[in-house]
């Protein structure tokens, strides 16, 4: 049976059209769900996509965990529903508190989009089953707040829990905290990532198709039913 | 009526001239009131009334329009049909004198009004480009500019879920005072989806939508966008650059594709320059010119104001970004308020469609403006300006480059190579393009540093387009009618190197004030010029934009006209990129090559020599480069192509090697001038990898239909090899090509 995956569309959301042609490419559906909403419509996961929710005039995601979508997906989440927070939405899964850590600006003060190599290092998330541990992966990042810091102690608890889900390589673009790309909770179904893997889906349109194996593990049935 | 009859002082410091100002009171048979002296000083300042550039802009209108076209010049933007009942639209615009004030709120809001006038036609937005003009890249004004302009269109078109996909930067000391900023926007639609800006229907309402309105960019296109800079000027008029917040213009966007899908609205216009004075008017003189009972009134106590304190004149000249009017049958208005709602976009009542034939508009009960609409619109003066050619041009043309030291031996050829692919003309632009997303929507096939940006249309069929921009001031200071031909000519290399066959141009005319006779004749020789080669490739130009009064006190800017040219794909799959992937392709060169440095990035950079004539355009054999690259490209012929321009061959082969990690050995004939081979600036030429197993078969082809194509060599290993002269390693390339940027505006990275 198709896996039904929702992707959540804030006022702002950019790449939610994208996330929902990667789910397709990946053999899943996905449904539309609007922020204002509370209804999930009965998805098998939920993807929050990249994007500046509300304008993030305050701080990126900042204003976007107060919406009535969000704290249904956190009621979810925390009940086991997977969870892919691209970008905007891993700064949203961060504010909520779905993922420890933070983002902030890039090191640099620009926005940054390029090709981004990653060493994929946790590869038994609901998103990430498909990668080889260890895989190494052309990505694209392009952001202008995606400097993961969190503290010592915390960073310390995720390398020991192994839940560094992905790793920069070949130049920190951001400078995040331990080349950190992303993260995931202790059970592996929340995952958040800087990187957009729905940009790395076919080779026509992005630097390869890295990205399509993160639409398909939920698919497959492995973490959910 | 209320207002005090305006003196004609007042009217000189809106930017009317005192001709003018009698024009005005004979249309009216009275004298104007201050709300409708600032109507008419901004409808007929230059910028909106194209007064000096109208007589010579006909040229274009004169060019076959195809059978593609759907709407032509005039517009907000040109529609093209591109089959499966999909239609493209898309034109280029200047925002350089904001630009200058205030850089990223200049650039920003640049991006913006092009997108708006996009969004008009019925379009969703799906690709920028963005050609950037700075002072020398070393100047320190350009540490103030440039950063600025990169970071605003950054910020702005990033935020708005748009790609950038191409442009140019290009730095000029005759840009220094006037940088250059033109934006380019490309949308697409269903063929059914093409909106009208006629306010039509006697008691349809008429909304405004988006953002409120402010004391932001008042007199943007008078005050600043059609008056001189003086030295140091710049900064006092910022408080006529407009202010732009990308996530109103948004959920505007996406409420607007909501409101034509359900066939919400009658007619649509966004707020540009002249803000609601130009929407209100052009909306109420098209329904009238569309032949029904027009006319409009509106009350501006109705108009959402962010300072209650806001006289009229300054309402209906504000030029407050993220707004847009459209015309609303009553029963369909809550179902459009209800849209907007949702969207959380504000959408105000503001007047009805009436049959009076005029535009009728009331503050405070009173009557403020009662006019004509096509007096505003339509009516406004036409200048015939004088024109001369310029006194210097005949020395400057005389000043032959042939006559400067060139580099012979392989280590001076070698070390010249290198100084050139680092000057800040044909380094890496890394620095710049890696500030915009050029991902988001899912259908970037090609983008920056590649010759054209491609976009996906349709994912069934691979239908999609191709769009470049250039233009080159320095060949059009020398001589305007060939440098505009040129601009025109590489543009439409670039979009046929990829595969993609050109179908229309839009143009960006940058130059100098109108009322310098100098000027003005380079105008008149730019567009006829264009005008000519555009009739001779079978191109209709969709629209455009006019840019006068880029100069500091009596210096202009060399003359810049910027050509976009559109592209079309039936199936992107087949795109051609710029790098050398395959080891062992041979390597061709298409076209001949002359000594020909007038306005060379050669002269330039190694000798700050700008003289002579610029290269000879020959357009049937443009025409015919462009037909075998694409026939190349869709026989599956070539594993690379690159157009050949600024820096010659040299440049090509060294982008291309870089690009696709792959060095190339070069072997020129034994009697050939390396020097010229390597850097003249000859038109007409790419450069093309092609495997063994093809090569006869397009040797062949290139044959049979009489172009020039001789093999120069193959791609091979990790240095660019010229054989007898000298080799240089791939990473030796790239950290002179790439490192000239960051050196100037700071690391973009950790």
């Amino acid at each position: 049976m198709t896996r039904r995956i929702g992707v959540v569309t804030f006022p702002g959301s950019l790449d939610d059209r994208d996330a929902a042609h990667a789910i397709q490419l990946g053999g899943g559906e996905a449904v539309a769900l609007w922020h204002g909403d509370t209804e999930l419509s009965g998805v098998d996961a939920v993807v929050l996509p990249g994007g500046f929710s509300y304008g993030d005039y305050l701080r990126a995601g900042a204003i976007a965990r107060f919406s009535p979508m969000v704290g249904a997906v956190v009621d979810a989440a925390r009940d086991g529903l997977p969870v892919l927070g691209i970008c905007n939405g891993f700064q949203v899964l961060c504010e909520a508190g779905l993922l420890p850590g933070a983002l902030s600006r890039n090191v640099g003060l620009h926005f940054v989009c390029r090709d981004q190599r990653l060493r994929m290092e946790n590869t038994s998330t609901a998103w990430t089953s498909e990668y080889t541990p260890g895989a190494d992966v052309i990505i694209p990042v392009k952001h202008g707040e995606g400097r993961y810091i969190v503290s010592p102690a915390t960073l310390a608890q995720l390398e020991y829990d192994g839940l560094v889900v992905a790793r920069y390589l070949g130049g920190n673009p951001n400078g995040s905290v331990a080349d950190i790309a992303g993260v995931c909770n202790a059970g592996g179904t929340v995952v958040g990532l800087m990187p957009h893997p729905e940009h790395a889906v076919e080779p026509l349109t992005g630097p390869g198709s890295d990205g399509l194996a993160m639409f398909r593990p939920v698919l497959s049935g492995v973490f959910t039913d | 009526m209320t207002g005090v009859p305006t003196a004609v002082s007042t009217s000189q410091a809106l930017g009317l001239t005192d001709e003018e100002y009698t024009r005005i009171v004979s249309a009216l048979g009275r004298p104007p009131s201050d709300a409708e002296l600032a109507m008419y000083a901004v409808m007929w300042s230059e910028h909106c009334s194209y007064k000096s550039s109208k007589v010579h802009l006909r040229r274009f209108r004169d060019i076959p329009a195809g059978d593609r076209m759907l709407v032509g010049m005039g517009e907000n933007a040109g529609v093209v049909a591109v089959g499966e009942g999909l239609a493209v639209t898309f034109k280029i615009e200047s925002h350089n004198h904001p630009s200058f004030v205030e850089p990223y709120q200049g650039a920003a809001t640049g991006v913006g009004g092009i997108v708006r006038d996009i969004l008009t036609m019925g379009a969703r937005p799906v690709a920028v480009l963005d050609s950037l003009r700075f002072g020398d890249a070393d100047a320190p004004d350009t540490a103030r500019v440039l950063p600025g302009v990169v970071a605003g269109i950054g910020g702005y078109g990033n935020c708005l879920g748009l790609p950038t996909i191409g442009g140019e930067v290009v730095f000029d000391p005759s840009y220094l005072g006037n940088p250059l900023v033109n934006a380019l926007c490309v949308g697409v639609m269903p063929v059914g989806r093409i909106q009208t800006s006629a306010a039509a229907g006697v008691g349809n309402a008429v909304v405004l939508l988006g953002a409120k309105t402010g004391r932001d960019g008042i007199g943007g296109v008078s005050v600043l966008a059609s008056a001189t800079f003086d030295e140091g000027g710049g900064p006092a008029r910022r408080p006529s650059v407009q202010v732009g917040d990308p996530f109103t213009e948004k959920i505007l966007i996406e409420s607007c594709l909501e409101l034509f899908d359900r066939g919400l609205v009658v007619a649509i216009q966004d707020l540009g320059g002249a803000g609601l004075t130009c929407a209100l008017t052009e909306t109420t003189a098209a329904g009238l010119a569309a032949g029904g009972p027009g006319g409009m009134a509106v009350d501006l106590d109705l108009v959402p104001l962010r300072e209650a304190s806001m006289a009229p004149h300054e309402i209906l000249a504000s030029e407050s970004q993220e707004r847009m009017l459209a015309i609303v049958a009553p029963d369909s208005l809550a179902e459009v308020l209800t849209v907007t709602e949702r969207w959380g976009v504000l959408a105000t009542r503001i007047g009805s469609v009436t049959d009076s034939g005029r535009l009728v508009i009331r503050w405070h009960g009173e009557v403020v403006v009662d006019v004509p609409p096509g007096s505003l619109a339509d009516d406004g003066p036409v200048y015939n300006r004088p024109i001369r050619r310029p006194a210097d041009l005949d020395a400057l043309r005389a000043d032959d480059p042939a006559v400067l030291p060139r580099p012979i031996s392989g280590d001076d050829l070698r070390s010249t190579l290198l100084a050139m692919i680092a000057s800040s003309n044909l380094c890496s632009k890394t620095w710049v393009t890696d500030q915009y997303d050029r991902y988001v929507q899912a259908n970037t096939v090609l983008a920056q540093p590649e010759d054209a940006g491609v976009v996906r249309l349709s994912e069934e069929t691979g239908l999609g387009i191709a769009l470049a921009t250039d233009g080159n001031g320095r060949y059009a200071r020398l001589d305007p009618f060939t440098g505009a031909q040129l601009a025109l000519a590489e543009a439409c290399r670039n979009v046929a190197a990829t595969g993609a066959v050109p179908i229309a141009v839009t143009n960006c005319l940058n130059f100098g004030s109108p009322e310098d006779p100098e000027v003005m004749w380079q105008f008149a020789e730019a567009t006829r010029g264009l005008a000519e080669a555009c009739r001779h490739l079978g191109l209709p130009v969709t629209g455009g934009n006019v840019s006068f009064y880029n100069q500091t006190g009596s210096m202009p800017i060399n003359p810049t006209p910027v050509v976009g040219v559109l592209g079309l794909f039936d199936d992107v799959a087949r795109r051609v990129a710029i790098g050398f992937t395959d080891e062992g392709d041979s390597l061709l060169l298409l076209g001949e090559t002359h000594p020909e440095f007038g306005g060379s990035e050669w002269a330039w950079v190694s000798h700050r020599h700008l003289g002579g004539q610029p290269p000879a355009v020959d357009l049937a054999v443009e025409k015919l480069l462009a037909e075998i690259l694409v026939a190349g490209s869709r026989d599956g012929m070539l594993t690379a192509a690159h157009d050949l321009s600024d820096g010659g061959l040299a440049s090509a082969l060294v982008e291309s090697c870089l690009r696709g990690g792959r060095g190339a050995r070069i072997v020129f004939p034994r009697a050939a001038d390396v020097f010229t081979e390597l850097f003249s600036e000859s038109a007409g030429r790419a450069v093309v990898a092609v495997p063994r197993s093809e090569e006869l078969r397009f040797t062949d082809m290139c044959a049979a239909r009489g172009l020039p194509c001789r093999r120069i060599g193959v791609v091979d290993g990790d240095t660019l090899d010229v054989q007898d002269a000298f080799a240089i390693s791939l990473d030796d390339l790239q950290r002179a090509h790439s490192a000239t940027l960051p050196a100037l505006f700071g690391a973009a990275g950790p």
